[in-house]
């Protein structure tokens, strides 16, 4: 069986970003960049189907700037075997990006597809769905659990109620939450490895594709400060009578 | 211009987020339909059809939607999509699930998680963790959107009278299967909609010095929340999670207790009307958004918190 998973290239979790003067984007100037880290989640996951001897190969893909290509390093020095670039400069859209895996699931006749719930730039949460919408197959979104076995994959998916197991025929779309796993640290000898590792650029014209948003963006602005009152008490009970009478919330 | 807006139930009542899509709906202006996906759902339709403003229940009873499904309710929404402008579904687990599925069937761009309407093809929606609010134009021949219900008031779930109308549903997919559901445990109020909400961090240091934060939950009738750090931690169920990944809460009160205040936390909390922190780290980012705050001990806090309610 051979998974292809989805990676992109996002600004940093830790980094807080501004927006440009203007107010018409964000600004993403020097950056520091990173994994997407529910895609890197997603990565892991496979890479370890691999080593239980399910998954034949791994199979990386992004859709993005040449600069992606250290994403899709980063991914190979995990684990995966081979890494594939669509090059775009602008923002993509989860419609486009899901029109893109598909002709890539197409192309490499994968059995499964991977990739993070959400990215953490602009929160869409949509492409996986997308995708298994696309192709007509089973999706099982948010996972936190995953056991491939017999012909189907059986997801357990962190829901607002709790926690939900659904079984997929293979072949299926998993998008994978928080917890699934905790990715590993790439070793330097891995990481030597990777640079080895086949990393091939395809266009979206060859796949057929078109990545024009349809969205148009016509503002970025931060939201407003929140004014905090900022009040230290000492103690509990000095607390629960500034709720009572101050803030009267109690 | 008429919107169809897609209701959350569990085959005995209308989830509350879903009346906070309807709240969104009226702003963006029309008429308003409801479907009802389920089985032996006919309460439901009853409900949806006494909120006010609704004209018509669709309503699709079959055993297929026992289970919300997403494999067996896309197709469907998708065919019932034909003249309408706007399909709304609320922004949680449910829709986030549901609605992509929908808007790729229709090869339509999506909008997820909108927090304001400016007009009917306009629309705010968070991005970065909620650290940029971007504005966005779409000009798809029909809006696929979720709704972040914090953001929206929610309708008046009496004083309509709509009319109710069944359709058959298409052929099984037998794509996925429901296996088995663990429910939390419902105490207290839900944590999405609660007026106040208690939530632990890491400080807790474990899943059973949570209790002490349902001491204090139970007097004032608050909810349980958690950070990602204590759900990770096993100290808490994932559904109790709030922040950019988990749930998104703006209760009257929020009491953060042994949390550092993390961004992706902030994200999910920073619209409650009041916010208290109890860190024993003064310097925690918790308390830069915070109006009332205690540096100290949380294990000493506590207690002293539910003796003085």
């Amino acid at each position: 069986m051979k998974i292809l998973v989805g990676v992109k290239r996002v600004v940093d979790h830790n980094v807080k970003v501004r927006v440009k003067a203007d107010g018409s984007a964000v600004d993403l100037d020097n950056l520091k960049m990173a994994i997407n880290p529910f895609d890197e989640i997603a990565v892991e996951a496979a890479v370890r189907l691999k080593e239980a001897g399910i998954a034949s190969e791994v199979v990386v893909v992004s859709i993005g700037p040449e600069k992606a290509q250290d994403t899709l390093r980063q991914a190979l020095a995990m684990g995966a075997d081979r890494a594939i670039l669509v090059p775009y400069a602008g923002l993509s859209e989860p419609l486009a990006v899901a029109k893109t895996l598909k002709a890539l699931v197409a192309k490499e006749a994968a059995q499964l597809v991977m990739l993070g719930k959400q990215a953490i730039d602009d929160d869409c949460n949509q492409t996986g769905q997308m995708l298994a919408a696309l192709l007509d197959w089973p999706q099982g979104t948010f996972a936190s659990e995953l056991k491939v076995a017999d012909g189907q994959v059986e997801v357990v998916r962190e829901i607002d109620g709790g926690l939900e197991t659904i079984a997929l025929a293979l072949p299926a779309v998993v998008s994978v939450d928080l917890r699934l796993n905790e990715p590993r640290f790439a070793s330097l000898p891995s990481i030597m490895k990777a640079k080895k590792k086949p990393l091939e650029q395809v266009t979206a014209e060859e796949l057929g594709v078109d990545l024009s948003p349809r969205l148009e963006l016509l503002s970025a602005v931060e939201p407003p400060v929140r004014q905090a009152g900022g009040v230290l008490v000492a103690t509990a009970a000095e607390l629960v009578a500034k709720l009572k009478t101050e803030a009267a919330v109690l | 211009m008429s919107i169809l807006v897609i209701v959350e139930h569990d085959n005995a009542a209308i989830a509350a987020a879903t009346f906070n899509t309807l709240g969104a709906a009226q702003q963006i202006g029309g008429e308003i339909d409801v479907l009802v996906m389920g089985h032996g759902c006919a309460p439901v339709s009853q409900a949806a059809a006494a909120i006010a403003g609704v004209r018509r229940v669709i309503t699709v009873d079959a055993e297929q939607f026992q289970q919300p499904l997403a494999e067996d309710m896309a197709p469907l929404v998708r065919d019932c999509a034909e003249g309408y402008s706007h399909l709304l579904a609320p922004a949680n687990s449910f829709g986030k699930n549901l609605m992509p599925r929908v808007a790729a069937l229709l090869d339509v761009a999506q909008l997820s998680e909108i927090s304001a309407v400016i007009d009917a093809e306009t629309f705010e929606r968070p991005i970065y963790a909620g650290n940029v609010l971007a504005t966005y134009r779409c000009r798809e021949p029909i809006k696929v959107i979720t709704v972040r219900s914090t953001k929206f008031e929610a309708v008046a779930t009496t004083g309509g009278a709509a009319e109710q109308l069944s359709i058959p549903a298409l052929a099984p997919q037998h794509k996925a299967r429901a296996v088995s559901r663990t429910e939390a445990k419902a105490e207290g109020p839900e944590l999405a909609t609660a007026r106040i909400v208690i939530s632990g961090g890491r400080g807790m240091g474990s899943g059973a010095s949570f209790a002490l934060l349902e001491a204090v939950a139970g007097k004032i009738g608050a909810a349980v929340g958690a950070s990602r750090a204590a759900v990770d931690a096993g100290f808490a169920a994932n559904d109790l999670q709030v922040g950019q990944t988990g749930k998104v809460v703006a209760p009257e009160l929020y009491i953060a207790v042994g949390i550092s205040g993390a961004i992706q936390h902030l994200a999910g909390m920073k619209d409650s009307k009041l916010i208290v922190a109890i860190n024993k780290d003064a310097d925690a980012p918790i308390f830069q958004v915070a109006d009332y705050g205690i540096v100290g001990d949380l294990f000493e806090i506590l207690p002293q918190l539910e003796a003085a309610l």
